[in-house]
């Protein structure tokens, strides 16, 4: 399960919005709990699409902007507990690229959240959070709790 | 030599559950394999049969990235700090039909 604030999604919104149509990325901060099993965000950090040619359908995340945001997470006692980006005209569902490369990265990422935003026309129409498991991806419950003021 | 090694989130239960670990080594090659000692099953996550880097991980001396540096065998000096970082990369994959895009 992946439990986020309503400031954090509202955050990553205002991302996915502001950068429609290309593809957006980031990093869930946060803490893992009940055995790794729930992720709890407490932010959400832009990174660098470093993918010039097909940002409209493909990213790669910018290494120095995951270094960054990690090491500002270390200081905080925060640790990265999954990654969004956004699908620009497309479901929010994994795709044949996510599913690979996400594998690719290490098997053990499993214990990691995979968030994705579909943006139509340029406005947020839904978010989905996905887990690796043996290779496949699996749905999981987003729990979005009430915006803190 | 000794240095810091950062283990990012994946992989920390390969490392106790550890977010660093000081290695020694005179070189990034022989810190891996000190690391290896350390963490068992590590290595073969960050490098090939070649024991060269896979392609999907970056390695960074400080704010260096290791590639840019030459490689694995460059020197590395007490106190450094060595963070391993995916390459994190996906996309919609949104594409006409025919063979699936890459």
């Amino acid at each position: 399960m992946l439990i986020l604030d309503g400031n954090t999604e509202r955050s990553m919104k205002e991302q996915a919005e502001g950068g429609y149509p290309r593809e957006v990325c980031g990093l869930l901060l946060g803490r893992f709990e009940d055995r790794r099993q729930v992720r709890q965000v407490s932010e959400a950090h832009a990174a660098g699409n470093l993918n010039q040619d097909r940002s409209g359908d493909r990213y790669d995340m910018d290494p120095t902007d995951y270094l960054r945001i990690e090491n500002a997470g270390r200081a905080r006692g925060l640790e990265v507990v999954g990654v969004y980006h956004s699908h620009p005209d497309h479901p929010s569902r994994p795709s044949e690229t996510d599913r690979q490369r996400a594998e690719e990265i290490w098997q053990a990422a499993e214990s990691w959240s995979y968030l994705i935003l579909e943006v139509a026309s340029g406005r947020l129409v839904s978010l989905r959070s996905w887990v690796l498991r043996e290779g496949a991806f699996r749905e999981e419950e987003v729990r979005i709790l009430p915006i803190s003021h | 030599m000794s240095v810091k090694v950062r283990i990012p989130t994946p992989l920390r239960p390969l490392a106790g559950g550890r977010d660093q670990v000081q290695v020694a080594g005179a070189t990034v090659r022989a810190v891996l394999e000190n690391l290896e000692k350390e963490c068992p099953g590590i290595r073969s996550r960050l490098c090939d049969e070649r024991g060269e880097l896979r392609r999907f991980v970056n390695l960074f001396l400080n704010d260096e990235d290791v590639r840019h540096l030459g490689g694995l065998d460059f020197p590395v000096q007490e106190g450094d700090v060595l963070s391993i970082v995916p390459a994190i990369a996906g996309g919609a994959q949104r594409c006409a039909a025919g063979p699936p895009c890459r």
